[in-house]
């Protein structure tokens, strides 16, 4: 029932967004995000809300751990 | 590309990823997930067919609707038979057995019971049908409950009197509590729920870590987040060490998400709660607080309803518990299908019972 996805914000209107993930889009409320997004960030969307503004530094730091472990040779940007 | 999910799913990376697993794990582990969304997600992506054969991966009370107690499919179902109400609930919930009905039958018998996709779409139900009394039952954990408040709040701001929700929520640091205290559970670490944990951060399991001396991962859904999760336990526990790590990084803080938590708040309060299995765990639940009472299902109908005993030979509170697996339930696969479930792990997709008869063997 937590199923929630990475889309990317392509539209805004008041506290409403449009978001894209593989050509679908959806609409999503911004009532309850942690952080106001943009227009092209990407965000946790669950059960019509963003949750979660998506920060590209912290998903490198996930990154980085896969390179110390020997899984990536390079971090992508 | 799909950013933040194709990196995810690379099939090169995985198999790297459980090597990694294999060259550092040297002592059995036995971890559990508290989320309907990984049991799923583990199963699809093959995760114990590449895992070392002393890690073992166990579900706990991770599916919302399958801890839901008899009970409060029971006031549901009650609900549904109100002449003037609709009853709006996300999909999962239609066919769980009550102790006699199921929503899907009072539907099938008349009854206004309408799936939704988001909260908003039943206030919106609200706003459309002012003759009818609007019911959202709130079910979910605390990834859901402050979507549920944010609706709340937007039917009072609109003015939207014929809104309610019956609220079923649960909290899940409790039940961890539970589940640990009781003493029958025998893990070694936890994988902690990635989207829950978007809202409540990680102090909750700080407490977990440090007083049963048990790892917490905090991990995502896709192939290489539970791969590199199981990692991050089996580092801990060849180390001897209980911390909280998140692996999710790019959906969870430290912190979570206060907007979230403080619209929860200032809808709801903590209270004692039924789950199924595992019984009345104290402050598991949330409850109306008194501002918000005019928008309380509970208050407003009369939802007493009858104890009701779970279904004969039903093993669901044993596996909420993770101290049996679907295979060890006579019921399992003979009695019990997806087609005609006897009890709820059965019934919801994010079932652990549903999930091993869709995707084991065994």
């Amino acid at each position: 029932m937590c199923v929630a996805a990475p889309m990317k914000v392509i539209e805004i209107e008041g506290d409403t967004i449009r978001a894209e993930l593989g050509g679908t889009t959806k609409e999503a409320n911004l009532s309850i995000v942690d952080e106001r997004p943009e227009v092209g960030d990407y965000v946790i969307i669950h059960a019509g809300f963003a949750l979660h503004r998506i920060d590209p530094e912290d998903a490198k730091i996930t990154l980085a751990l896969w390179k110390e472990m020997g899984v990536i040779d390079e971090i992508p940007d | 590309m799909m950013k933040y999910l194709t990196e995810y799913r690379d099939g090169l990376l995985a198999s790297r990823m459980a090597d990694c697993i294999k060259n550092t794990s040297t002592r059995p582990g036995r971890f559990m997930e508290i989320c309907g969304t990984h049991t799923v997600a583990i199963f699809k992506h093959g995760i114990r067919d590449v895992l070392p054969k002393d890690v073992d991966l166990v579900s706990g009370p991770g599916c919302p609707v399958c801890v839901t107690a008899t009970r409060d499919i029971d006031k549901a179902i009650k609900l549904a038979r109100i002449p003037d109400v609709t009853v709006t609930t996300f999909g999962d919930m239609l066919r769980v057995p009550g102790s006699e009905s199921s929503l899907q039958r009072e539907k099938g018998h008349g009854a206004d019971v309408r799936m939704v996709y988001s909260t908003m779409d039943a206030v919106e139900i609200a706003r459309r049908n002012r003759e009818k009394k609007v019911v959202f039952l709130g079910v979910g954990f605390e990834t859901t409950a402050p979507t549920v408040a944010a609706a709340v709040i937007a039917a009072e701001a609109k003015g939207l009197s014929n809104f309610s929700v019956l609220s079923s929520h649960k909290l899940l640091p409790p039940a961890m509590d539970a589940l640990l205290s009781g003493g029958e559970l025998d893990v070694t670490g936890f994988m902690c729920p990635g989207h829950v944990s978007t809202i409540i951060g990680t102090a909750a399991y700080e407490a977990v870590a440090a007083q049963y001396h048990t790892p917490c991962v905090v991990m995502g859904f896709e192939p290489l987040d539970i791969l590199q999760g199981i990692y991050m336990l089996v580092s801990q526990v060849e180390a001897g060490e209980a911390r909280v790590e998140i692996q999710y990084r790019r959906a969870v803080a430290p912190e979570g998400n206060r907007n979230a938590l403080e619209t929860m708040d200032r809808v709801f309060e903590p209270c004692d709660a039924p789950w199924r299995g595992l019984g009345v765990i104290p402050k598991s639940g949330l409850a109306f607080r008194k501002a918000y009472r005019a928008l309380d299902a509970e208050a407003l109908f009369d939802l007493e309803v009858p104890d009701s005993p779970e279904p004969p030979g039903c093993k669901c509170g044993d596996i909420l518990r993770g101290v049996k697996k679907p295979v060890e339930c006579k019921l399992f696969r003979h009695v019990c299908t997806p087609e005609n479930p006897v009890g709820p792990c059965m019934v919801s997709s994010e079932g652990t019972c549903a999930a091993y008869y869709k995707y084991s063997r065994l």
